[in-house]
């Protein structure tokens, strides 16, 4: 894999997102937009409720976080089965590009997006809620990123499995949304029954949400060495399991 | 001529279904070599084992000496590939993919002028989606292209075009061999493996069949050679009944339908007209084709 091709089709795959309005919109301009309307509701209120404030403070950035993760792993498992689907993998395949620059490319094309959602949601929540924009939110910016390389990896290990691009739609209503569900994004883990517990507890995303919530709210890294160490097992794990069953066709 | 592509013995099987076997062949240097058969022949899967897509469960392949499953990258550097049923990304526009695909190898072709050759500079803009079947193979022809291949692979390339985009295309593909190119192609269709190939090998349920020039594939299997001709001349029945090689006369008002065998019946019917001065006011012949001897050689035909 040399730089350069990764760098040039990283760039095209850009290109060609940008030219489909529908992707556009939905992961660009949907997120902020949310949370100028949600911050714009909440933020009007009397400051009386406490919980009310956590939440527009602490919870509403890191849901919308969340689900830009989540959004880039939709639409990369999309993509790469269409991909797969219409024959363009098995025609890239045939020239001199490594598969994995192939496939790094669209990871960085996600990386790319949800960074620049990010950033979009950042600006728009500057006036709504009042946030600034600091070292925490650089922090919070590499924390997102890392956890969602580590959920792409899920994705990627899917994307490499599913036959066919009909297959994201239910791979997201089966597996993504209980995944937040249960990830202790609404409501505390330790409230859940005890079998539920033990299953959030293997879930990526649980540690994908304490890490965020936690760097939001300002804590170390080292406090949340514990949720780095798990995204990165879980990548690793998904990489490597993906680049094994991966099919071109 | 040297040989580029050897094949030999090459079997693929998909869980129980056997879709190559045994097969061997070799494509000597700027020929145009043609795989023919029906659809699940095993053409493609053939094709994709030279190009190091696929890698055969028994047998050998050398393209230049090179093995194509384990120096697929060296290879690629040589050779030019057409897909069968490929696309690209919906909104790449061409010269994106022209220009990408010329971004991979270290000594590219110039895209702009591929594209002119190829009928394609005022599409550079435009999304692949939107090119018609026609201008989308052409495009994949300029992608085969790019890196100034010495062998070019094209599967079924005129598959699902009109007739005028085919002929085109023919044209195309015979301007890649007078540059000193090597062809291999597939195809289904008789007629454009008659007009464009040197060689041809017949296959069918996964083994090859015969190979030679389609000429001498007709030759060698269809040697029957039918004269048509009308003729007022009352003399004309039995002048032609008593040329040798002729075996059959029939006959229907003036119209005369002459049979017989071996590439010299239509010498022999010219001789006896102008021997015996017969006047004629039509003439035509008809010889066998490759969807003939595909019927001989197989017992169906390939429209089946």
């Amino acid at each position: 894999m040399t730089p350069r091709h990764l760098w040039k089709l990283t760039w095209l795959e850009l290109k060609i997102f940008a030219r489909e309005p529908l992707g556009l919109i939905g992961t660009l301009v949907a997120p902020p937009l949310t949370v100028v309307v949600l911050g714009r509701a909440f933020g009007r209120l009397p400051a009386t409720s406490a919980r009310l404030g956590a939440f527009v403070s602490i919870d509403l950035p890191v849901f919308a976080s969340i689900l830009i993760a989540l959004n880039s792993v939709l639409s990369l498992v999309t993509i790469v089965s269409i991909y797969r689907e219409s024959g363009i993998l098995k025609r890239l395949r045939a020239t001199p590009l490594r598969p994995r620059t192939i496939l790094t490319a669209h990871v960085m094309v996600k990386l790319m997006l949800t960074a620049a959602t990010l950033a979009l949601m950042v600006l728009a929540g500057r006036r709504a809620i009042a946030i600034g924009i600091d070292l925490r939110v650089a922090r919070f910016t590499i924390a997102l990123l890392f956890s969602t390389l580590s959920i792409l990896s899920i994705g990627f290990l899917v994307a490499s499995l599913v036959p066919t691009a009909r297959f994201a739609q239910p791979f997201g209503g089966i597996v993504l949304y209980p995944m937040v569900f249960l990830s202790g994004l609404f409501f505390p883990i330790e409230s859940l029954p005890p079998a539920l517990q033990t299953f959030a507890r293997v879930l990526p995303l649980t540690y994908a949400v304490s890490l965020l919530r936690g760097i939001w709210k300002g804590e170390a890294w080292i406090a949340h060495l514990g949720d780095v160490a798990a995204l990165i097992v879980v990548g690793v794990v998904c990489a490597g399991l993906s680049a094994k069953v991966f099919r071109w066709e | 001529m040297a040989t580029v592509i050897e094949v030999s013995g090459i079997r693929k099987a998909y869980g129980p279904t056997v879709a190559v076997d045994d097969v061997s062949f070799d494509v000597v240097e700027g020929e145009i070599f043609g795989l023919i058969g029906p659809n699940g022949a095993g053409k493609t899967t053939t094709m994709e084992c030279v190009e190091g897509l696929r890698r055969p469960d028994r047998g050998a392949i050398s393209v230049f000496g090179l093995d194509p499953v384990r120096d697929i990258y060296a290879l690629q550097q040589r050779i030019g590939v057409q897909l069968q049923e490929a696309q690209l990304q919906k909104r790449i526009k061409v010269w994106e993919a022209v220009d990408l695909w010329a971004s991979l190898y270290p000594r590219p072709a110039d895209g702009t002028r591929l594209l002119e050759q190829l009928g394609l500079a005022d599409k550079r803009d435009a999304w692949f989606l939107t090119l018609s079947g026609g201008q989308k193979q052409r495009l994949f022809i300029a992608l085969a292209l790019i890196n100034d291949p010495e062998v070019v692979f094209l599967d079924e390339l005129t598959t699902g075009l009109d007739p005028q985009a085919r002929r085109a295309i023919w044209d195309l593909v015979r301007g890649i061999r007078d540059r000193g190119k090597t062809v291999f192609m597939t195809t289904h269709l008789m007629e454009e493996a008659e007009r464009l190939c040197d060689r041809v090998a017949i296959i069918d349920r996964g083994s090859i069949v015969d190979i030679d020039a389609p000429a001498a594939l007709v030759t060698r299997h269809c040697p029957e050679r039918t004269v048509l001709l009308t003729t007022e001349d009352s003399s004309a029945d039995a002048r032609f009944r008593s040329i040798p090689i002729v075996e059959a006369v029939t006959r229907s008002d003036n119209r005369y339908t002459i049979r017989g065998r071996g590439p010299d019946l239509v010498t022999e019917v010219i001789r006896c007209l102008s021997n015996h001065r017969i006047h004629v006011t039509d003439f035509r012949t008809e010889t066998p084709t490759l969807e003939d001897v595909f019927l001989t050689v197989t017992g169906r035909s390939i429209r089946d």
